[in-house]
């Protein structure tokens, strides 16, 4: 029987295992749709409630709209999060990717990519509805770029931080508690990117919001991913 | 296990003469502030309780980073000790700003960079507690804690600076202006010694805690050892 | 060659020491039957061997390579069945294999995905989804996983559970197929008569650590329940 191994081609085979991680997520994903289903079932129930709870009346709506869509997408991104973990763990699968002869953070990379897609695929589709429910137009393209960049903050954490609660007992409910206190300048900063976006302020004013958002991103993508094999390793 | 080395008990000791001669400096030495009279005297308990929670944090930071590189389990054991004293410590110091709050600006809270902060500080406290609480082995708690404990350091700055830039462009947020409008004072001489004293006792007095703490983990954990040996 | 070479293994959780200075040795093409009580630490030891798991203390050496230290080299020359499936519901058959295929680095990994399905016995079934397979013919797919970058050591741990009878047939050819083949097979188990005819190698571990081997050849007049009993006994 001939080896069909491959010899050493470590660079592809990095690039290939992140690209076969997210495809496999996505695939899977789209055949259950279970993960999908529940974020965005959620995501649309807490936008009512919100309705309900905080009287939106037309003028004020523009300067709340930047601050329910963030809470909402903070809470739906934790189902998403336990959800893609729990896959890994339930079925012994985690162990299944670290028997693979690939760095640890390959996989950290592969999960968070997808998690995040995850994430913007939901933004995707509340986003609009939203504009026709409350009719504020909410589909403006610095918006948009706020939201990819918080919900990259958001997976990079996020990500990590799961891995971590799903190998805990109390699982589920571990991952807003460790998730939250961490990920406020996220929140924050996107949230005012956001409705300075909506309301059309100068650019100037938005930038630090920015510069924010992005320093986030590059600094807790680079820690989780220098971190992630403690988190994974016995 | 060693019985309680001479140091701790000379610590033990000078914490308490220590804490003795704050409250008298406090009280009798430091002058009474002129717009605010006595209640301004909290502040000196309150920075020092907010230093040892702020020191306490760096600790465990620091703990937590020898850890996972020496997987040498009396790191981890610092590491806790060092969150259970500053949570308390800090827990006070969130109090007692509250109580000299309310006289001075009329609230007990405001949402500015260093109280929001301090909040969320606590917060991630009592989540690494929880963390801890859900696991069972040993090495994967020390493990795991430390990571989050590193994860914790480096947000919390990142924390004060966006809230301090939106309180730069906000400046006058919810109820009366920012902390450092109203409510400051220029520090007297006879001020600044208590104040130094006062820091001072409360590191020593968190030196000595810590160490407290970090030896009743170890026996803990020979506790632990010993009914293991028993049961097989 | 000395595939396996473990010395002075030991494994602690906090206080608890589960394998204490455990040595094994396995030479090439060897299939050895690890056997002992519950609870005396084989899941633990296969975990180490797998790289899943960090000794305490002692050597672990697959392959001429190190542990921790190589573990990559290792990885990829090992191939490893749990008692999880380690297979992804939402995927087919075929899927499952293709993204097991790409973390390994397979080259013309279709012919090779076909290969394995083949010798597994589940071309036509190649597309069904792994949820609606029954536990015989997922622990299948579970090993053609486990052999599809043809592995030179392959571990199993407890593989014949809740496999009703042609499984555990089919599962006995596939392993006489893979030990044919000069692979080495380390293989933990409760069912002594199936091992009996397997095996070429019975090692018992209790209480940390190998407390009696021997080979098939050597067991003569006793049967394999007798060794078994007497090396607890004493």
């Amino acid at each position: 029987m001939q080896k069909q191994t491959a010899i050493n081609r470590p660079s592809s085979t990095y690039l290939k295992v992140i690209g076969a991680i997210v495809w496999k997520d996505l695939v899977a994903e789209l055949r259950s749709r279970e993960l999908l289903s529940a974020m965005l079932l959620f995501a649309l129930l807490v936008i009512l409630i919100f309705n309900f709870a905080i009287d939106l009346q037309p003028d004020l709506r523009i300067t709340i709209t930047a601050g329910v869509l963030w809470v909402t997408f903070a809470f739906a991104g934790t189902l998403g999060l336990n959800r893609s973990m729990a896959v890994e763990k339930d079925r012994g699968c985690l162990d299944g990717l670290l028997l693979a002869p690939v760095d640890r953070s390959a996989i950290y990379f592969g999960k968070a990519l997808s998690n995040l897609a995850f994430m913007l695929i939901v933004a995707m589709i509340v986003l609009p509805i939203y504009s026709i429910l409350y009719n504020i137009n909410v589909l403006n393209p610095g918006l948009l770029l706020v939201v990819i960049l918080g919900s990259t903050g958001y997976a990079a954490i996020g990500t990590l931080l799961s891995s971590m609660a799903i190998q805990t007992r109390t699982r589920d409910v571990l991952l807003p508690v460790l998730l939250f206190p961490v990920i406020v300048p996220v929140l924050l900063a996107a949230v005012k990117a956001s409705g300075g976006f909506l309301q059309n302020l100068p650019v100037n004013e938005i930038w630090p919001w920015l510069n924010i958002l992005i320093a986030y991103d590059v600094i807790f993508t680079a820690v989780a991913f220098m971190v992630f094999e403690f988190v994974v390793e016995e | 296990m060693k019985t309680q080395p001479k140091v701790l008990t000379f610590l033990t000791i000078l914490s308490v003469v220590l804490f003795l001669g704050a409250l008298g400096m406090v009280f009798l030495f430091a002058p009474i502030e002129a717009v605010m009279g006595y209640v301004q005297k909290i502040f000196y308990f309150h920075i020092s309780n907010a230093w040892v929670g702020m020191l306490g944090f760096m600790v465990a930071a620091v703990s937590g980073i020898f850890y996972l590189v020496s997987k040498d389990l009396k790191w981890d054991i610092v590491e806790l000790s060092a969150v259970e004293i500053s949570l308390v410590f800090f827990l006070i110091a969130i109090v007692s700003g509250s109580i000299w709050a309310k006289p001075t600006w009329g609230t007990y809270w405001t949402w500015d960079a260093r109280l929001t902060t301090a909040a969320i500080l606590e917060m991630i406290y009592l989540a690494y507690l929880l963390l801890r609480q859900g696991i069972e082995d040993p090495e994967r708690r020390a493990r795991f804690s430390a990571v989050y404990t590193l994860i914790g350091v480096i947000s919390v700055p990142i924390t004060f600076l966006s809230i301090h830039i939106w309180q730069t462009i906000h400046p006058a947020v919810i109820g009366v202006g920012s902390s450092s409008s109203q409510g400051s004072f220029g520090m007297t001489p006879a001020m600044l010694i208590t104040m130094f004293f006062c820091l001072t006792t409360f590191s020593v007095v968190f030196i000595t805690l810590l160490w407290y703490r970090i030896r009743l983990g170890q026996l803990a954990e020979q506790v632990d050892q010993l009914k293991y040996k028993i049961m097989q | 060659m000395v595939m396996i070479k473990v010395h002075k293994l030991i494994k602690r959780f906090g206080s608890k020491t589960v394998l204490r200075g455990l040595d094994f040795d396995v030479h090439q093409g060897e299939f050895v039957a690890l056997l002992g009580p519950n609870g005396a630490g084989k899941t633990t030891f296969l975990r180490i061997l797998a790289s899943l798991a960090r000794p305490t203390l002692g050597s672990v050496q697959i392959a001429g390579y190190t542990l921790p230290a190589q573990a990559g080299a290792v990885r990829a020359r090992l191939g490893v069945v749990t008692h999880l499936p380690l297979l992804y519901g939402d995927l087919s058959a075929e899927e499952n294999l293709r993204f097991y295929g790409s973390m390994y680095g397979i080259m013309e990994l279709n012919r090779r995905v076909q290969e394995v399905l083949e010798m597994i016995g589940l071309t036509l079934r190649r597309r069904d989804l792994v949820r609606t397979f029954s536990r015989g013919m997922q622990q299948r797919l579970a090993i053609g996983r486990a052999i599809l970058h043809d592995p030179e050591v392959v571990l199993l741990d407890e593989p014949y559970t809740g496999l009703d009878q042609d499984a555990c047939d089919m599962l006995d050819a596939l392993l006489r197929d893979v030990a044919e083949r000069g692979r080495t097979v380390v293989m933990t188990s409760h069912d002594l008569a199936r091992v009996e005819g397997l095996a070429t190698r019975f090692d018992v571990l209790s209480r940390g650590v190998i407390s009696a081997s021997t080979k098939r050849d050597d067991l003569g007049k006793n049967n394999l329940l007798d060794f078994y009993r007497q090396s607890l006994a004493g």
